[in-house]
């Protein structure tokens, strides 16, 4: 009978090992990132002794100023999932903006959202957030936010915008043109209603992919600014502990506890979330899903003796 | 108030290019009809006849390149009002397409109802949303309100498409091919319920369709459209049975008569016997 | 009230009398009714949760030369059958019992379920060619319509040489009506009527003894369908193959086919000559289908509306 939830369950992903495996990677590192800081000693003291190995008191060991890695990677977790998260989010919004309304209204205002998409595309991603964010971060007037990891994510998100942007306008052109939005308009609706109400539900599971996209651009992008020095000073985050392994000469000095952690978390998170992608471009395109799931169930069925003629289904 | 649907001398051209010139194809070339209350007008023809260009000028989604739109004999502005909204509703051709998937049956109607009778409270409004759904013979109504549209079967997704178009309170109804992508059991009476609806609610109906058959039966005036013009025009039995144009003529010698069994294979070997081996 | 339909005729005219002598005369059989494609209990299962049996127990015979019609609505199994009967079911569906047998024009039979990779490859085109639904679509749009009939030569019989494959391809253009000219053009310049003709040639490229057609039609103009219905019909009596008509347009069936079959929901309900499915049709079913057609030049009768003329 009535099912009030059936339009959330509609865009939910159907359940695949890849999506269990990719949420309990992403869960575990968010657990880790968000409740871990509470229960480390303090990332910031430096009191302990330099380069130590891994050991009962030092999980993770230490860093060459006597930092607790431990204690690190954890700050760290959560400054890199905050950076990714405000980075993703801002860029999605932007992306909405110019790719929906562009790509349902057309004319001159597709044409102006447009060519802004295509100067942001042009211009190479890293060299435009080193430059924006060397000059930010050295403007007068800022002070402590000139370095925090809220700019750096914004700085992210408004360069990195323009691919999800072209992606969401090529729908909401495809879709403008589905007749359930003609039959919207001659039954009445607004222009804003029937961006909102009619075609923004549809696109909710593209969203969602651009949305997680965005999230690990920019943890990545703020793991590469870090590592040019060009990073949240003030904040630690995965990046940050690369760029102090590597001005540290982690590597010469043999102290794989210091770089390999953070190194491999950002890889954990970004396959997770790539996992997760997967599933929701399963709902995007059923096909992906539904192939090989036909594959697997008429060679199960055949297996099981059930197709007649030289020992198997055809074809 | 019970006026009449017309369009008069309506021209639409659309400009193709083809690399660097440009040609201008005209879709729709100086039509003009009228569909009254209480009377089926059947459009017939094939793609690119027309006959969809006309229907989207009428319900506002395409704009003419000359030509009017007159309702109860004014001239209606480019840009629907809701007054014509209200007036004016369509049927669209695919109910798979037509119904957004993401929302309930009940929204579809829903929203119709209340852009243009916001005085409704919100029981009102679901109370004539079951009205309606029982009125397109999907019965108890109730019981299709919170479905959704891939839970419907093509036949009972058009039901709800002509619900949606009743909604408003329209007098005139535009249907664009509404039975050619069902399944050929349900056509009969999905038209049967259109036709039900126009002789209770005093609908005036323009019928777009490519069957011949169906326009004869259920249309009181015949209209062949040929490359943007009509090329005939009178009662549907007349048309049918007496063409006088040679498209018509074309047009009814090509469509599908049981009766003719065998005859087209006997030409072919007649044919094939006194012509070249 | 429902509109006059299809009326089946009064044997007790003289009009009717006419009709049923002809038809008689109509009905010898072709070749002499030698079967060439024989379905026996044929049951085809789509594996999905829960099972789904699109085809139950079905059995057809098609004879040579002949016009079989496949007549049902949507999901009703008769496309599951035919790309049963041409091993090219799709995942995740399985033939689950039964056997189809080709009956070759050189007496041997071969049954079409056993073939091993080889076999099939001989067999596929040369024997049995299958017009698909919607085909006209299926045409690579960057190759030119010369290159893709080439293409079926140079996979079926790699042994034609150039010039024989350039003359051959000319020969199927012509066949189907289409000026040889326009083997340079490519999909997107042809009309919907002549990318279908270009099918049904690349269809017959092989000389095949059985075609099935599979709504080869339904997306066409009634104008440009009877071009191609006529013309399917030519080549029938010129090559002799056999043709397995599919639709859900019955009325076009009864007006062209041999013998129809009608399916609903996996099992073939009716089969019979095609006067006989028009005229007298046993089940229910058929009789519902045929009312679901209004008869164009019929007697109007009250029309179903009711209201004034």
């Amino acid at each position: 009978m009535a099912d009030r939830y059936a339009s959330i369950r509609y865009l939910l992903p159907k359940w695949s090992g890849k999506l269990g495996a990719g949420l309990v990677i992403v869960g575990l590192i968010s657990a880790f990132g968000v409740i871990a800081p509470f229960f480390t000693a303090d990332p910031r003291d430096s009191g302990n002794k330099g380069l130590l190995a891994p050991s009962a008191g030092h999980l993770l060991g230490t860093t060459k100023l006597g930092y607790d890695v431990f204690a690190q990677l954890a700050a760290g977790t959560r400054g890199s999932l905050y950076v990714g998260l405000v980075g993703g989010l801002s860029a999605m919004l932007l992306a909405i903006v110019f790719g929906i309304i562009a790509g349902y209204f057309g004319g001159w205002l597709d044409e102006v959202l447009m060519l802004a998409t295509n100067i942001m595309l042009v211009i190479p991603g890293l060299p435009l957030v080193m430059v924006i964010a060397a000059y930010v971060q050295n403007a007068e007037g800022l002070g402590d936010f000139a370095r925090s990891s809220t700019l750096v994510a914004l700085i992210l998100g408004i360069t990195g915008w323009a691919g999800s942007a072209v992606v969401l306008r090529a729908q909401a052109r495809s879709l403008r043109t589905r007749e359930y939005v003609a039959a919207a308009r001659v039954a009445g609706e607004s222009g804003l209603r029937v961006i909102f109400v009619e075609i923004l539900p549809n696109l909710v599971p593209l969203i969602a992919a651009q949305l997680i996209f965005g999230v690990m651009a920019a943890v990545l992008g703020e793991a590469g600014l870090s590592y040019l020095g060009l990073g949240p000073t003030n904040s630690i985050t995965l990046g940050t502990m690369l760029n102090d392994a590597q001005t540290g000469q982690a590597v010469g000095s043999r102290a794989w506890w210091w770089f390999v952690p953070p190194g491999a978390l950002i890889a954990l998170l970004g396959t997770g979330l790539a996992l997760v992608n997967f599933a929701i471009d399963e709902i995007v395109n059923p096909k992906l899903r539904l192939a090989p799931q036909a594959a697997r169930l008429q060679r199960k069925a055949t297996k099981e003796g059930k197709g007649v003629a030289g020992g198997g289904a055809f074809a | 108030m019970s006026g009449a649907l017309e369009v008069r001398g309506l021209n639409k051209d659309f400009r193709l290019r083809n690399g660097m010139a440009s040609t201008v194809l005209h879709a729709v070339a100086d039509v003009s009809f009228t569909v009254e209350p209480h009377r089926t007008v059947a459009l017939v023809g094939e793609s690119g006849s027309g006959k969809s260009t006309i229907a989207r000028i009428i319900a506002k989604l395409e704009t003419p390149t000359s030509g009017h739109v007159l309702l109860d004999g004014r001239q209606t502005p480019t840009r629907a009002t809701a007054d014509y909204r209200r007036q004016v509703q369509m049927v669209f051709q695919d109910p798979f397409a037509s119904l957004n998937p993401f929302h309930s049956i009940s929204h579809h109607i829903e929203r119709p109802l209340r852009i243009h009778h916001p005085e409704l409270s919100t029981e009102a409004v679901r109370e004539r949303v079951v009205e309606l759904l029982e009125r397109v013979q999907l019965t108890p109504g109730s019981a299709y309100l919170e479905r959704r549209p891939h839970e419907l079967s093509g036949g009972q997704r058009q039901r709800v498409a002509i619900a949606r178009a009743l909604a408003p309170g329209a007098r005139f109804i535009v249907a664009d091919e509404p039975v050619s992508m069902l399944d050929v059991s349900i056509r009969v009476d999905v038209l049967n319920l259109l036709a039900d609806l126009q002789r209770a609610e005093g609908l005036g109906v323009l019928y777009i369709t490519h069957d011949l058959a169906t326009a004869r039966h259920f249309s009181d005036e015949i209209l062949v459209m040929y490359r943007g013009s009509i090329v005939e025009r009178g009662r549907a039995d007349q048309v049918i049975l007496n063409p006088q144009h040679e498209y018509t003529k074309k047009l009814r010698e090509a469509a599908a008569d049981p009766d003719r069994l065998g005859e087209l294979r006997d030409e072919v070997r007649r044919e094939m016997a006194g012509g070249a081996a | 009230m429902t509109p006059p339909t299809l009326r089946p005729f009064d044997p007790s005219t003289s009009s009717g009398q006419a009709k049923l002598r002809a038809g008689q005369a109509q009905d010898r059989p072709s070749s002499g009714s030698v079967p060439v494609l024989t379905a026996r209990n044929v049951s085809i299962t789509y594996e999905v949760n829960p099972p789904v049996d699109a085809v139950r127990d079905v059995s057809l015979t098609l004879h040579r030369g002949e016009i079989l019609g496949l007549a049902g609505e949507s999901g009703c199994g008769k496309t599951t059958l035919a790309y049963g009967m041409n091993r090219l079911l799709k995942a995740p569906a399985v033939m689950t019992s039964g056997e189809v047998v080709f009956h070759d024009g050189d007496g041997t039979d071969i049954d079409v379920g056993t073939m091993d990779a080889e076999a099939l490859r001989r067999f596929r085109w040369s024997k049995v060619s299958m017009v698909f639904q919607g085909s006209m679509n299926s045409l690579n749009p960057v190759m030119n319509v010369r290159t893709q009939l080439q293409d079926v030569f140079t996979t079926h019989q790699p042994s034609l040489r150039r010039a024989g494959r350039d003359a051959r391809c000319a020969e199927l253009l012509d066949l189907v009506g289409v000026d040889p000219s326009r083997l340079s053009a490519f999909p997107h310049e042809l009309s919907g009527g002549m990318r279908q003709r270009v099918m049904i040639a690349m269809a017959l490229a092989l000389d095949p003894q059985v075609m099935i057609m599979d709504e080869p039609t339904t997306a066409l103009d009634v104008v440009v369908q009877r071009g191609i219905i006529r013309q399917i019909m030519r080549l029938r009596e010129r090559l002799g193959f056999a043709v397995i008509f599919i639709t859900h347009d019955l009325p076009l069936l009864i007006e062209i086919s041999d013998r129809i079959a009608i399916m609903r929901e996996g099992r073939i309900v009716e089969e019979g000559a095609a006067e006989q499915i028009y005229h007298a049709p046993q089940a229910d079913y058929t009789r519902h289908l045929l009312s679901s057609f209004p008869s164009l030049t019929g007697a109007r009768g009250a029309f179903v509306r009711g209201g004034a003329a």
